[in-house]
């Protein structure tokens, strides 16, 4: 028997506020926004995330596991603290979105699908993501959440990754200060 | 309809109508107040099936019919709103969320009460986090104003409304899919019959419709059918919101009626065609289409469901790709066909294996090392797949592929023997 009550005990508000959402005899419907939940706390829902919304569900670890596999937005290794998904399906092909990832991956010295040596940035293809009149566009995943940015230029995205360095640095900072505070 | 006058995307004329108060300074709820305290249930559908309104999904099916098809005998009910919105292509349900949500909510409240359902999901794709966000917010300010919950408007019905967001999966856009990943299943479509009107969310009677489709009712409940009809044709009537994008200067939403023809979307609104070039084929339903040839007779062609077929095409949910005269019709099946493969769910052979293969070949053929007799094996693998999916996504995938070899058959000759893609495009599809 588990123990681990790590999202219970840290989002319990969120949890419960999440599976009074569905029939209370229907509690599997809420494995994704549970997924979610663990994701957002560290970019990648872990193994130990895994067996305890199995546990709060009642379902097995192998039926939540089966839906991060199938659902692209779920994620079960770190990889990128940002991960910055340029829409290269045909609409924005067809107004230069190939072009634009080749450049910016190119001026960060990575190739599509890699991640930055600083481990900050990933940079990924990814299908429409219905802003198709707004090319090139990309979102940016992280444990904030999601953002658009549309109608976008190589310069315009090599600056918003300095901002996110920046953040990421700010908040490394930050974390460390926490420690010693903890620690003192 | 007077030219400029917006049933759907009010928010272009009026400011800041993603706010409760304005929304109902301009008749906001008004429709959803008179379903409830003057009409029956049945009336309400009556109303919506006099109006001849079609789902915008894809599919434009008869919304009033729906409706009407909920199984009374088995309860509860459920409405699932579809805002998936994964077609390439397509992005006129963000365009309504953002900016005129209330209409689209309203319009969720309306066909629960007409179906008596007395919950309603909203299946977001998961990119949509930010809208999602943002109407859990309005869903609060309509309970807090009284227009969700128990006993709506001193009468006998109560109602709560959901969201409940995808994680990227294009299928979960097909309604069986959707209702199994809203169960917290893979979303995988399910054997049909038996239609969600009789099994549908946890195996209840289910309307899943689309984001416009709903966005449509409540001037239709305030208006009435007589009035909805005034715009559009006989057997489409009401306006729909065409997705303009690809080749084209001025790229955008356009709500017009349906019927107006391609000429008038791709020349009067979105500017035509950017230097100089010229119109080469139209895809009308995403990456779903097959490619129709843009001759005048295409162009003066109405956008309507009836009439796009007859030009070989499908008006789907209306999300018009324009290609121009340099772009290289092997290279665009190569994008659709990648794009099926990547979202086949899998679960039956002839799509799994199909799209497989087809993105071999179309892949090969971009790459300049097809042999001759590989863009005719791709025709036959397509052809193959014909009617033997077990959802439309199967049969989506080989419609460019088909309409493109069929009708640009010269394209493809050019490429045994010769780049169709620069360096650069070379590289992408490598990485991919
Ligand atoms: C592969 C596939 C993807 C689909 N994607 C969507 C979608 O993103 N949004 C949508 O509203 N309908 C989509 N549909 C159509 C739905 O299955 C369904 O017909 C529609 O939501 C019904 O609503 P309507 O009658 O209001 O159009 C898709 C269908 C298929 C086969
Ligand atoms: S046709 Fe394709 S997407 Fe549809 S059920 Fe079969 S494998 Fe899945
Ligand atoms: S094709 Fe890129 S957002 Fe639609």
């Amino acid at each position: 028997m588990l123990e681990r009550k790590y999202l219970a005990e840290k989002y319990a508000q969120e949890i419960q506020a999440i599976l009074e959402k569905y029939p209370s005899d229907r509690r599997q419907s809420a494995v994704m926004p549970l997924l979610y939940l663990a994701q957002r706390d560290k970019m990648y829902v872990s193994r130990e995330d895994i067996l305890e919304i199995g546990e709060i569900l009642g379902i097995t670890s192998t039926e939540v596991a089966s839906l991060i596999g199938f659902y692209t937005l779920y994620y079960d290794q770190p990889k990128g603290v940002y991960r910055i998904q340029v829409c290269v399906d045909l609409p924005c092909a067809l107004r230069g979105a190939e072009k634009f990832l080749t450049e910016l991956c190119d001026r960060l010295g990575i190739q599509p699908g890699e991640t930055t040596p600083d481990g900050l940035i990933a940079i990924e293809p990814v299908m429409c993501l219905a802003a198709c009149d707004k090319a090139p566009m990309f979102q940016v995943q992280s444990g904030a959440g999601l953002t658009y940015h549309e109608n976008q230029t190589v310069e315009n995205a090599l600056s918003l990754i300095e901002q996110l360095r920046r953040d990421a640095a700010g908040r490394r900072v930050a974390g460390h200060e926490r420690g010693r505070d903890a620690n003192g | 309809m007077a030219e400029n006058e917006h049933v759907l995307l009010r928010h272009r004329e009026i400011p800041d109508l993603d706010n409760l108060v304005v929304y109902r300074e301009h008749n906001g709820f008004k429709a959803f107040e008179k379903a409830v305290t003057q009409m029956q249930p049945a009336e309400v559908t009556e109303e919506v099936k006099a109006s001849g309104l079609r789902g915008r999904g894809g599919a434009g099916f008869p919304t009033g019919l729906k409706w009407s098809l909920i199984d009374a005998k088995s309860w509860p009910h459920y409405v699932v709103a579809n805002a998936d919105e994964s077609e390439p292509g397509t992005f006129k349900d963000r365009e309504i969320m953002e900016g005129n949500p209330y209409q689209f909510l309203e319009g969720v409240a309306i066909c629960a009460y007409a179906i008596q359902a007395h919950a309603a999901y909203i299946y977001l794709r998961g990119e949509f986090w930010q809208i999602a966000v943002k109407l859990d917010g309005q869903i609060a300010a309509m309970e807090a104003a009284g227009l969700l919950g128990q006993n709506l408007f001193g009468a006998d019905y109560s109602l709560k409304i959901f969201t409940h967001l995808g994680a990227g999966a294009y299928i979960c856009g097909e309604e069986s899919a959707m209702l199994e990943s809203l169960e917290g299943k893979l979303g995988m479509p399910r054997l049909r019959p038996p239609f969600p009107p009789s099994f549908g969310l946890y195996g209840k009677p289910t309307v899943v419709n689309n984001v416009e489709t709903l966005a449509n009712v409540p001037p239709i409940i305030e208006r009435g059918a007589n009035w909805y009809r005034t715009n559009g044709t006989e057997k489409s009537p009401g306006t729909k919101i065409f997705s303009l994008s690809g080749c084209v200067n001025k790229p955008g939403n356009y709500e017009l009626p349906l019927g107006t023809t391609f000429r008038h979307l791709i020349f009067e609104c979105g500017g035509g065609i950017p230097e100089g070039r010229s119109i080469k084929a139209i895809m009308a339903a995403g990456a779903s289409s097959s490619l129709i040839t843009a001759n005048d007779q295409a162009l003066d062609t109405p956008m309507d469901y009836e009439s796009v077929p007859s030009v070989g095409g499908q008006l789907g949910s209306a999300s018009v790709i324009i290609i121009d005269d340099s772009i290289s019709i092997p290279w665009l099946i190569n994008k659709t066909v990648h794009f099926f493969r990547h979202e086949s769910c899998g679960k039956c052979t002839p799509c799994r294996e199909g799209t497989y293969w087809m993105s071999h070949l179309t892949e090969r053929i971009v790459k300049r090392t097809a042999k001759t007799e590989d863009v005719a094996l791709l025709y036959d693998v397509a052809s193959q797949m014909r009617g033997k999916c077990l959802c439309a996504l199967g049969e989506f995938s080989i419609e460019a592929v088909r309409s493109g070899i069929d009708r640009f058959r010269s394209d493809f000759d050019l490429t045994v023997g010769a780049s169709v893609v620069s360096a650069d495009q070379e590289k992408l599809t490598k990485d991919e």
